[in-house]
């Protein structure tokens, strides 16, 4: 028995310790893993554990809407869907395979092409219509999914294409305004992290990461029912007088804002399939040409400013041409003597260089300069064009003798409408902008107010029968303006046969309000002077801008005649 | 001494309640604000729809168009229009 006890009693000495130390090393690997999954592999539990819990979330931005100056829209964007697949999960019928591709508006093999199951992910159709979108979710597909989007629409269509432009499918800007006030139209999407329940539902928000900023709307300065107006106008003209183009802007003489800007041919912003450039080109701003007739006004301004002439100085034109280094410039209608007001009225070529070649170079160079020509318009707008003014000392008298009537040197209209402000705002040049911007803007001051006053006279002169543009007149408001025909110029030579027919004018005479400027390329349906071409064109929508702005008359509402043959002076610039 | 422990652990069981219940009533405003939130936003496209609505039936060509067809109207001739200026 006491052996028995002793023996229990007595167990070696060795099997408490290794009792012990398997203890021991028991903590030790608990303490090993437990260094292990606190410090080493703390970051990828802890991503896990969030993973199941925690939820970053996109938060979208809208991009602005862009309205026009009365709030009327031009651009919104709204939601739309896109249906896209995992094609490894899409197993369709016969029957649901053709109500499908008949909902996509896609052909059966198109649609079997894109289900390739090799491929992870597709998009079956972006930005479809919601009820669409419905109906398809409707069928219950595997493997179909969708996806809610912005699309852009354009309400007013064609009418202000070149003006508003368009985005991208991103929703980023590419053309027009949409471009240019693209920092300001887009959103920015935002993301936060949120903690969901088992229902999906977000309980808690833990942080925003990035909070989202919706684009900001943008009002423009562009009246919808004056560029309805004018788009219409311009888009009948081209089409009667079979011309390749035509462009359109008007700009309010106080406040410098532009009211209408319009283009043709134009296109559907709403559904760009199959454009072509000259579809997509904003003429007004992008496109340079030789203005002919319409720059007299500054080389008469410029003589009459440098006190060397007034308006009934006779200016020896005969015999109606003027040969310098062998090249010969003729007038339509040779006369042996006009007054510089006849110059501008009868748009006389040599009478217009014969006051050039008076003045230096320096000086005609410097107006041109201070009218904002050779220079891109401050627009923010894709693709201005700056033009081209060649530095005085590099002009032969050929030269400034051509650039009196608008050869030799281009512009682009909005440049030259806003040049015609010095004469509608006496003397003064006005910044122009697209931004709803109502109230005097500050002008710069290019020539003296009397010299201004005296070339609107002369202005209005110019469009009385007698005139190279009577056919610009209207009822109700005495109007001011300057015809323009020049040749164009092909492959650096003029072309004999092919014109630019443009009108830039103001009204009402007595206090301007509006600068219209018109341009027709290539008018080809017989009539190809401005007077005949762009001047009805300006008068059409010179009169519906007056009324639509409420500026009192300022001469009586009597008819018009309509004006003859004879009382029409024709140009050949 | 007992009795302050008892009072101290009645304070504390009362505040534990309490951080539950804030919290619960928290969460719940939380989820109410983001339905909200979302309401908004749903709103807010809806007003985009509606303006687009708005231009595209009011597009001035229609308006021009429809005054002229289904009303008849047309613009006065210069002879038939009187200028009412402010009186004197």
């Amino acid at each position: 028995m006491s052996a028995a006890q002793q023996a229990l009693v007595r167990l070696p000495a060795w099997r408490a310790r290794f009792v012990l130390g398997l203890l021991l090393a028991g903590f030790g690997a608990l303490i090993a893993r437990a260094v292990y999954l606190q410090a080493v592999k703390t970051d990828f539990l802890q991503e896990k554990g969030d993973a199941r819990y925690s939820r970053v979330i996109e938060v979208p931005a809208t991009r602005g809407r862009v309205v026009d100056r009365h709030g009327d829209a031009l651009a919104v964007s709204t939601p739309v869907k896109s249906i896209w697949a995992i094609p490894g999960d899409v197993d369709l019928t016969a029957a649901q395979a053709k109500k499908l591709a008949e909902l996509l508006a896609l052909e059966g093999a198109e649609l079997r092409r894109r289900l390739d199951p090799a491929r992870d992910f597709v998009f079956l159709k972006r930005q479809v219509a919601p009820e669409t979108a419905d109906a398809i979710a409707a069928l219950g597909l595997k493997g179909v999914y969708q996806q809610r989007e912005f699309r852009r629409y354009y309400p007013a269509g064609e009418v202000t294409a070149h003006l508003i432009g368009f985005t991208g499918i991103d929703e980023v800007g590419q053309e027009g305004v949409e471009l240019a006030f693209q920092g300001h139209l887009g959103g920015k999407p935002g993301s936060r992290r949120v903690i969901k329940d088992r229902l999906g539902r977000i309980v808690e928000d833990v942080e925003s990461i990035r909070s989202a900023q919706d684009g900001r709307d943008l009002a423009l300065s562009i009246d919808a029912k004056l560029q309805s107006l004018a788009f219409g106008a311009l888009k009948a003209a081209v089409e009667q007088h079979r011309a390749r183009a035509g462009a359109l802007i008007a700009l309010d003489v106080r406040s410098g804002e532009i009211l209408a800007l319009a283009n043709v041919p134009s296109f559907n912003p709403n559904n760009r399939t199959r454009l072509s450039g000259a579809q997509l080109r904003n003429r007004v701003i992008t496109d340079l040409f030789e203005p002919g007739s319409t720059l007299k006004p500054f080389t008469v301004a410029l003589a009459l400013e440098s006190g060397k002439v007034e308006p009934s100085t006779t200016v020896a034109t005969a015999p109606g041409r003027l040969t310098i280094a062998n090249f010969t410039i003729r007038d339509v209608h040779p006369a042996a003597a006009m007054t510089v007001s006849q110059v501008l009225q009868k748009s006389s070529n040599v009478g217009s260089a014969k006051l050039a070649l008076a003045m230096p170079g320096e000086a005609m160079w410097d107006l041109y300069v201070r009218l904002g020509f050779g220079e891109a318009p401050q627009l923010g707008f894709p693709g201005a064009a700056a033009g081209r003014v060649r530095h005085h000392r590099q002009w032969r008298p050929i030269e400034q003798a051509t650039m009196a009537y608008g050869h030799g040197i281009s512009v682009s209209l909005v440049q030259l409408a806003r040049a015609y402000t010095v004469f509608a705002r006496d003397g003064e040049l006005v910044p122009l902008t697209l931004v709803r911007s109502p109230g005097e803007a500050a002008g710069e001051k290019v020539l003296s107010a009397a010299t201004a006053r005296a070339v609107r006279d002369m202005l209005e002169l110019a469009v009385q029968p007698g005139g190279t543009g009577p056919r610009a007149r209207i009822v109700g408001w005495r109007v001011a303006g300057k015809t323009g025909t020049a040749h164009k110029l092909v492959d650096g030579a003029y072309a004999p046969d092919r014109y630019l027919a443009s009108f830039v004018g103001f009204a009402p005479a007595s206090a301007p309000r509006l600068v219209l400027a018109v341009m027709i390329d290539e008018p080809a349906a017989g009539q190809h002077y401005g007077g005949a071409v762009a001047a009805p064109v300006f008068a059409q929508v010179m009169q519906g801008a007056l009324r639509l702005l409420g500026v009192p008359h300022d001469a009586p509402l009597m008819p018009l005649a309509i004006p003859g043959e004879s009382d029409e002076a024709k140009e050949s610039t | 001494m007992a009795k302050l422990n008892l009072l101290l652990l009645a304070v504390l069981v009362a505040c534990a309640l309490g951080l539950v219940t804030s919290q619960h009533k928290a969460r719940k405003l939380f989820s109410d604000l983001e339905r909200e939130h979302n309401r908004a936003r749903e709103l807010d496209i809806e007003h985009g729809q509606l303006q687009l609505e708005a231009s595209t039936w009011g597009l001035p060509g229609r308006v021009e168009r429809m005054a002229s067809s289904a009303l008849g109207m047309k613009a006065p001739d210069a002879r038939r229009v009187r200028l009412v200026g402010p009186a004197p």
